[in-house]
């Protein structure tokens, strides 16, 4: 006999899930992926499958051995999704347990601490990484510059980064780098040295404008955040803060370009968790990371703040969400 | 002799200041950098706790009310005085890394705290015991938050080197390290506490 449900509307479902949506967010990265197997080569390779391994297996021990749940969580695909983003943020010549530490950290402390996917306060990829920047720094700011499978992974060519040019220029009035700044074109496509995967931001790009069209995120984060960023640099470079030989639109492009700018607009902060829920709350989020992320770049000891000023407004997220709609029905004030 | 045990081991593990009580977490954040750092801080405090329980509740009878805390702190800072003068003279190293945080002493909840809330009430020997107590008790959450974060953080523990200091996390030495460690093992004192 089969069994008569009462339950109360709606009864039609979308077909809506997180693993859903987990699936696309990954899919989306996949572009900025290939980009770097193809410039990284072997190291790009082993260090996301280790870290994305590491943050599943993460999961499910604790879940399974500390919490002891009964219903494993895993398979929505949250953990696979952190640990491709916390790959994404590390240099691929990276030792092999850094990456391992890494992950634990992300899912065991940025994650499964706070009781798991939803309530964790701060993205857990970057937990993991702005760990690791602080515990093993040398290891963590030493990147390779591009070579393909053709050199060896761990004795790869390293190179500074163009943000580390960009902030000796900008702050010390030096001019004399600027030759070894890519041209903006290679920052673009991702020719350039960095962490795993944030060098291309034409396949970040490309991933975050599917994802806005899958109605997986919303426009509002990225474009505040980047639109900030703009603004910023036009005023720094109006009020003639910029050395000679280093035109306003040549900073806006190389800022917006390189670093974690593009990876972290479209899939960091974009996190549904750790982002605020209304449309003006999420727009201030996102003036507020763009904000951060020049103060930290311009003025801070680190070349790079995107992962910094990303965790600093996650932590603002419940105060944001006291901006929410009016209720239906309720008094105009 | 009963309740004197109680008293004594009160604030060891029942009211531990750092796990239950949750009091002193200035020092306890900023000394722990190594085992030895926090040892000594929390022998330091252990000094000032016995010595100035004991001393207030002798004078508990003769200080007024109204102006009680006025007078804690300053039989508190006299010991306090005594403690970084000697330290300055006989253990010059400790003193260097401890700094400011000495004198700091005077002001920290628990002395302050076992002040108000048991030496003024009790007898000079309770008062002893019970800052004993919780100055051991002090003395061991350092300690031991001193050894984690040493381990983790630079591969040595008291100064000897376990692992290869290449692997040792640095954060665990720096601030953040101090805050992610001291949660992790107050959730696991409570765990333990709860069975």
């Amino acid at each position: 006999m089969k069994q008569l449900i009462v339950a109360p509307a709606p009864h039609a479902h979308s077909g809506d899930s997180v693993r859903r949506n987990m699936l696309l967010v990954i899919l989306a990265l996949m572009p900025a992926y290939v980009v770097s197997v193809i410039e990284f080569g072997w190291g790009a390779l082993i260090t996301a499958c280790i870290s994305v391994l590491a943050c599943v297996a993460t999961e499910y021990l604790i879940s399974r051995y500390i919490l002891k749940e009964k219903r494993q969580t895993i398979g929505d695909l949250s953990a696979v999704l952190t640990g491709l983003l916390l790959a994404f943020n590390l240099p691929s010549t990276i030792d092999w347990w850094i990456v391992l530490i890494g992950a634990v950290v992300a899912i065991g402390v940025g994650k499964m601490s706070f009781g798991g996917l939803g309530q964790n306060p701060f993205n857990p990829a970057l937990v993991g990484r702005v760990f690791l920047l602080i515990a093993y720094p040398a290891q963590m700011t030493t990147w390779p510059t591009p070579q393909g499978f053709s050199g060896s992974y761990l004795d790869a060519e390293t190179g500074a980064t163009p943000l580390y040019y960009l902030k000796h220029i900008v702050k010390a009035g030096d001019a004399s780098v600027i030759d070894q700044l890519p041209s903006l074109w290679d920052s673009f496509l991702g020719v350039m040295g960095g962490s795993l995967g944030e060098v291309s931001a034409a396949a970040l790009i490309l991933g975050g404008i599917c994802l806005i069209c899958c109605r997986v995120i919303t426009w509002h984060i990225p474009v505040a955040i980047i639109a900030t960023v703009v603004c910023f640099c036009a005023c720094t470079g109006f009020a003639g803060a910029l050395p000679e030989g280093l035109s306003t639109c040549d900073y806006i492009g190389y800022e917006l370009l390189s670093g974690g700018l593009m990876l972290g607009a479209f899939f960091m902060a974009t996190d549904y968790v750790t982002s605020p829920m209304s449309a003006w709350g999420k727009i201030i989020f996102g003036i507020g990371i763009g904000l951060l992320v020049m103060v930290i770049r311009t003025w801070g000891n680190y070349p790079e703040g995107m992962s910094f000023a990303i965790l600093i407004m996650n932590a603002c997220v419940p105060l944001l969400n006291k901006i929410r709609p009016q209720r239906f029905g309720e008094p105009k004030k | 002799m009963n309740n004197a045990m109680k008293t004594l081991t009160n604030g060891i593990l029942k009211e531990n200041p750092t796990f239950a009580l949750v009091l002193g977490m200035c020092p306890t954040l900023a000394t722990t950098t190594s085992a030895v750092n926090g040892m000594s801080m929390g022998l330091a405090t252990l000094f000032v706790l016995v010595c100035s329980n004991v001393v207030i509740s002798m004078l508990k009878n003769v200080i007024p009310d109204k102006v009680r805390i006025p007078a804690f702190i300053v039989v508190i800072a006299t010991f306090v005085t005594m403690v970084q003068l000697a330290m300055q003279a006989y253990l010059p190293a400790i003193y260097d890394v401890l700094g400011l945080f000495i004198p700091l002493i005077v002001v920290n909840c628990i002395v302050l705290g076992r002040a108000e809330a048991f030496a003024a009430k009790n007898t000079v020997g309770l008062s002893a015991l019970d800052g004993l107590g919780m100055g051991l008790g002090f003395t061991l959450s350092l300690t031991v938050l001193g050894v984690v974060r040493e381990f983790l953080g630079a591969g040595t523990v008291f100064g000897f080197q376990l692992y290869s200091s290449q692997f040792a996390a640095l954060i665990f030495v720096l601030a953040p390290g101090a805050f992610i460690a001291l949660a992790y093992m107050m959730a696991a004192v409570n765990k333990l506490q709860k069975k």
